[in-house]
């Protein structure tokens, strides 16, 4: 496996982070920690966005967010996301995509 | 904003682009929202650009359109670890204008388009998040906006809000999207010399080549890599069913990142500088996963009701092309002074079933599922295949009938004789 950090990778790109409104968020976080045992947000997100932490809690941070909808999607056991865009002109600005 | 329009098109993507433009030319009061900076900012694509489905809507796009190379080489590539087996087709009559495609970068091209869409006379009106579309009980008759007081009503909505159409989803009109359904792509855009790469894929200046990649890159998982020459940049991705991602449990970047290494692709993009890294979903679930595509006020096109062709790697072509007929469908009604309903706006299905759309994704409806359910089509024959050219190429004084036999050994032991039947079987049904 090649180490590589997610983080190099977003630094690529231009984004309008709308401090304190973030567009995703998990519904409830008891059922990612003591329910969910495949966390596959944790290892399937490509910007990172989903970290596994130690006590089987999830962290979502969604600055580096690419707005695919894969975490909004793999989810499909607890539906547990709930995704909206953001506010317009915030999120992702791809300078090429 | 308490105007009311003729249409109203959500999205200023290929889809959205095509049919503002359409309506806006024929007359028709369009409003379209887009929620990026600009057209072009929240979108991605690979991308190449064919000219069919664009001359039909601007026959004249080549004097000003941003594109960066018109495509006279494509290959095919079949990997294994450390080799590949690859078949190319070049012609020169690819080099013969007008050109039949092009690699573009998104980003530039579809703010090229929306430049044309409001010549036109549309109106647009970026940075703002159509929020939920407005009913009046079955009827969409506008949409909310984040925008303070942002209410807007029409006659039509046109849904081209993208693969991810949370709109439909609120609205009632399509479930969500499951993982068997839609792949996940990711890729970079690496930024050289026009020369350098000129020399590296052997064309001249302004002519582009397209490698599309499949077996081991993708480890197991359904789907194909991809490397485009654009002007003085590559783009290089993959992407894989997202239900493979999940079961496999593979992490998107570190796939592209041993794509990348692969001794055949490596040399490629070597020294190139890393500009972005883009993500994206592509509705590929085919014929049989399509959502309804109208209701009363409003019709669904591009991605966001799944037109996308995954075994010829067709999609904007297809978005600009629904996007169209959604216009002209409208604009038909328009003249007949028929109102927007269900049962009129059924004249899109019909314009769609008539066309090489829904011909094209009637044709290839199974594929899916063939391949769902069969990835040895994805990861033992690859390697076969790339073993057998190994062991013929290789000269070790056993002679060659010695070697026939050692691959056709070879490929029983792995699939065995009915295996092998089946798999042949499959593969005719899935385009016949």
């Amino acid at each position: 496996m090649i180490p590589v950090k997610v983080e190099e990778k977003l630094f690529q790109n231009r984004y309008r982070v709308d401090s304190g409104r973030p567009h995703i968020n998990i519904k409830n976080p008891a059922t990612c920690q003591s329910e969910c045992k495949t966390q596959e947000c944790t290892i399937c997100c490509p910007a990172g966005c989903y970290t596994a932490e130690g006590n089987g809690q999830v962290v979502l941070i969604t600055d580096g967010c690419l707005e695919c909808g894969t975490c909004r999607i793999i989810c499909t056991t607890y539906r547990n996301v709930d995704w909206e865009y953001p506010r317009g002109g915030y999120g992702i600005l791809f300078k090429f995509g | 904003m308490d105007e009311k329009f003729d249409a109203i098109v959500v999205g200023a993507g290929p889809s959205g682009n095509a049919a503002a433009y359409t309506l806006a030319k024929a007359g028709l009061k369009v409003l379209q929202i887009e929620r990026g900076e600009y057209p072009g900012s929240k979108n991605v694509q690979g991308a190449i650009l064919y000219s069919k489905a664009l001359e039909e809507i601007i026959p004249d796009f080549r004097d000003d359109a941003p594109l960066e190379r018109h495509v006279i080489e494509q290959q095919m590539w079949v990997l294994d670890d450390e080799s590949y087996v690859g078949s190319t087709y070049r012609s020169a009559e690819f080099n013969k204008e007008p050109y039949n495609r092009y690699t573009i970068v998104r980003a530039q091209f579809d703010k090229w388009f929306s430049k044309r869409v409001q010549d036109a006379g549309a109106l647009l009106v970026c940075e703002t998040t159509v929020t939920n579309l407005i009913m009046d009980g079955q009827r969409v008759i506008g949409v909310q906006t984040d925008r303070e007081g942002g209410s807007v009503y029409a006659d039509v909505v046109i849904l081209a809000d993208g693969v991810n159409s949370l709109l439909a989803k609120k609205a009632g009109f399509h479930a969500e999207l499951e993982p068997k359904d839609v792949a996940l792509a990711v890729k970079e855009i690496h930024f050289m010399p026009e020369e350098t790469i000129q020399s590296r894929f052997n064309i001249a200046e302004g002519e582009g080549v397209v490698i599309e990649m499949a077996g081991k890159i993708t480890q197991g998982m359904m789907g194909t890599g991809f490397l485009y020459t654009n002007k003085d940049s590559l783009t290089i991705g993959v992407g894989c069913m997202l239900s493979d991602f999940k079961q496999q449990k593979i992490t998107p970047y570190l796939l592209l990142e041993q794509m990348k290494a692969h001794p055949a692709i490596k040399p490629l993009i070597e020294g190139g500088e890393m500009k972005e890294y883009t993500a994206h979903l592509i509705p590929e679930g085919g014929y049989k996963a399509m959502p309804k595509l109208y209701g009363d006020g409003w019709m669904i096109v591009g991605d966001s009701g799944m037109f996308v062709n995954a075994v010829h790697r067709e999609g904007s072509n297809l978005a600009m092309t629904t996007g169209r007929y959604a216009a002209e469908t409208i604009i038909d009604l328009k003249e007949k002074k028929l109102p927007m309903s269900a049962r009129n706006l059924a004249l899109y299905q019909g314009r769609l079933e008539d066309s090489f759309v829904m011909k094209d994704l009637k044709k290839y409806k199974n594929m899916p599922e063939i391949f769902h359910k069969n990835n040895q089509f994805f990861t033992t024959y690859p390697e076969l295949v790339n073993r057998a050219a190994h062991t013929m190429l290789t000269v070790d004084g056993v002679d060659k009938k010695t070697k026939e036999r050692e691959i056709r050994k070879s490929f029983k032991q792995r699939r065995s004789l009915f295996g092998l039947m089946g798999d042949a079987f499959k593969m005719w049904r899935a385009f016949e």
